[in-house]
């Protein structure tokens, strides 16, 4: 081998090690999942064992009105919490983006939610929830007010309020990063151009965060399509399918019903749908790139 | 055009005072320009003025009005920032006009308003562009074009041009100078480069550690400086310091230093001789020294020259006189061979004096 072909492969021999990681890792068991999606496939069996049905499983779940249900019920629920989330999480960055005293103590306190493991949160979050002896419940009774079916009636409600209480800190902590990394002095030019405070906000403040605040929303939707633990351990699905999310919908498949093949399917879809934000995101980074790159070109044509 | 005057202004960060009770009136339609090196407490005057600062004592009034409690949209006033301060998701018409459509202008005249402002300031073909797509000139020019669009009667300038290459600072002081020249407004302008302040000021108020040294015509400043640090700030090549003792020999007063002995002459003898045996300060300008090796040793330095600076028409020569660095400004062709004790020539008039201890301006 001359040495400037081997110049020229040392760098793929230093990606080696961290690549056949990734087929490892990564590649082969989705391909192992999508493989296993065009097969009837149970636990029992080895995968080669059984039997191939093309795209069945997939017509099955398209025409099968509780996956739909479940679907339905996942959109519901992540666009849902990511709305009110960014709207609570802004909202709060505006307030807090001052000098206040004890504001470092405050921030940590904000974030403490985001850093308690999913399953503590669902627990917490039930037994707050219970209908007799929960907080809400002995709450309400104690101050003359009905007691609310919180984890029946109003199930999904119930498990988007938990949701918000836990992930509106992630939301706070970049907004509040984005806030406090933009020009002052831009700040400082709308108040003597006669903004009052919610101008600014409007005109200026919201414009700038923009970037960060649609990326971190496609983060956030992207995490609440996932969403699994906090679900199970309040509702577990139910009552019905009323909070059944794909996630979880998945899980039952593989480990109740023993359909591997249809719960690979179903991952496929939310695999598909999950892909299709992540593009969105990247294509708006690209665009974002593009955007740059183009005001530069204008300058050095300028100059 | 309203007067605005500072009474008493005072800022405090804490229990520490950067800014000590400055007074200051401007007149109808002056340039004012605050110029001192930083720290000096300039830029927060401004601010202050601006209303971006809080006000820690004492009173801002724009044509009699206490404004020091007022938020900035409500003082009437524009601004240039020294970062440009534009709104970077805004394209150039709309970072003009943005104070405008705030107000709820009719469309029609806040369109003319841009065209007008536009024009003058060259940015027709730019209207549709994003700061990020300018150069620093040009976004120079909006900040400035954002501050034109508004009918505001003062104009605040933050060092609008210290952010820009040496060649388009030059361009746009000149440019400066003829907006003075079009828009008749209240202008208070801060920098730190006494070449600014020379030039664009009708008032000069030199600050130094949060106080007004000196304030007055460019001219004033320049020919009468009442301390040291004005002395020494405004000029340049700044002006030359050498230490001296005050002698009296009969009727004659010299001035006695290091490598040189003055003999003074005039109305400034009577003023001298009660001081016969204190130290003062001699200020001698750069171009107030002549190359004269015929001179009487009365009226007269002599200075080693050490270095000679080309500058074209002018050349600066640096050298010593008795330990002390002495900085001459002559014409370039003036026969000057270096590493040799030469003797200019300096009028009596010439001379600025300073009490050494107080740094204050004699006579």
């Amino acid at each position: 081998m001359s040495a400037t072909t081997f110049n020229r492969l040392t760098p793929y021999l230093f990606l080696a090690p961290a690549l056949v990681i990734m087929v490892l890792a990564l590649l082969y068991p989705l391909g192992y999942m999508v493989y296993g999606s065009f097969r009837d496939w149970d636990p029992s069996q080895a995968l080669g064992e059984s039997e191939f049905t093309g795209l069945a499983n997939y017509v099955t779940l398209w025409n099968d009105p509780n996956f739909r249900e479940s679907v339905a019920v996942t959109l519901k629920f992540a666009v849902s919490v990511v709305s009110i989330e960014m709207l609570i999480g802004v909202g709060l960055a505006l307030l807090l983006d001052r000098n206040l005293r004890g504001m470092s103590v405050l921030r940590t306190l904000f974030i403490l939610p985001m850093m308690i493991a999913p399953v503590v949160v669902g627990l917490v979050w039930r037994y707050m929830y219970h209908p007799t002896v929960g907080i809400f419940n002995n709450t309400l009774k104690s101050i003359g007010l009905e007691p609310v079916d919180w984890l029946g009636q109003h199930a999904l409600l119930s498990v988007i309020i938990a949701d918000i209480w836990q992930w509106t800190p992630f939301i706070f902590i970049l907004s509040l990063a984005a806030l406090q990394s933009l020009p002052r002095s831009a700040l400082e030019a709308a108040r003597i151009d006669g903004a009052t405070g919610w101008q600014q906000i409007i005109h200026i403040k919201l414009p700038l965060m923009m970037p960060v605040l649609i990326v971190t929303g496609l983060l956030r939707l992207i995490d609440a399509f996932k969403v699994l633990e906090v679900i199970l351990v309040m509702t577990e699905g139910g009552p019905g399918l009323s909070t059944e999310i794909l996630a979880l919908r998945i899980s039952r498949t593989a480990t109740e019903f023993r359909e591997l093949g249809v719960a690979a399917a179903m991952s496929n879809y939310l695999l598909i749908l999950l892909m299709l934000l992540t593009l969105l995101m990247l294509f708006y980074n690209r665009w974002q790139e593009y955007r740059a790159a183009k005001a530069k070109r204008a300058i050095e044509e300028a100059v | 055009m309203p007067k605005i005057k500072l009474e008493n202004l005072t800022k405090r960060y804490g229990n520490f005072e950067v800014l000590h009770g400055v007074d200051l009136e401007m007149e109808d339609a002056e340039f004012t320009v605050l110029v001192g090196p930083s720290g000096c407490g300039k830029s927060t005057t401004l601010r202050m003025i601006a209303g971006l600062e809080t006000v820690s004592d004492g009173e801002i009034f724009i044509d009699g009005r206490p404004v020091s409690q007022l938020e900035p949209k409500d003082r009437d006033l524009a601004m240039v920032f020294q970062d440009y301060a534009l709104y970077p998701h805004m394209n150039v018409a709309k970072n003009m006009s943005f104070a405008l459509r705030l107000e709820k202008r009719p469309k029609a005249e806040i369109n003319k308003k841009i065209k007008e402002v536009a024009e003058i300031l060259g940015l027709t073909d730019f209207l549709h562009r994003k700061p990020a797509e300018l150069s620093g000139g040009q976004r120079q020019r909006v900040a400035m074009g954002r501050a034109l669009t508004r009918d505001s009667s003062t104009f605040l300038f933050d060092e609008p041009l210290s952010n820009l290459d040496a060649k388009l600072r030059t361009q746009m002081r000149a440019e400066l100078a003829l907006m003075r020249q079009r828009v008749h407004k209240n202008m208070i302008y801060v920098t730190h480069d006494q070449i600014e302040a020379m030039t664009l000021a009708d008032r000069i108020v030199v600050m130094h550690a949060g106080r007004i040294q000196q304030q007055g015509t460019p001219e004033e400043l320049f020919k009468k400086p009442v301390n040291k640090f004005v002395a020494g700030f405004l000029g340049s090549p700044p002006m030359n310091f050498l230490e001296s003792t005050v002698q009296q020999e009969g009727d004659d007063v010299f001035l006695a230093g290091q490598g040189f002995r003055l003999k003074i002459d005039g109305e400034l003898t009577k003023r001298l001789s009660p001081l016969s045996g204190s130290k003062v300060d001699v200020g001698i300008r750069p171009s107030d020294l002549s190359f004269d090796p015929d001179a009487s040793a009365d009226n007269a330095i002599d200075i080693n020259v050490v270095i000679s600076e080309y500058v074209g028409a002018q050349s600066v020569l640096i050298g010593d006189c008795g330990g002390q660095k002495v900085m001459v400004e002559l014409k370039s062709d003036t026969p000057i061979a270096l590493g040799e004790k030469l003797r200019f020539r300096v009028e009596c008039s010439d001379l600025h004096l300073f009490d050494t201890s107080s740094e204050l301006a004699i006579g």
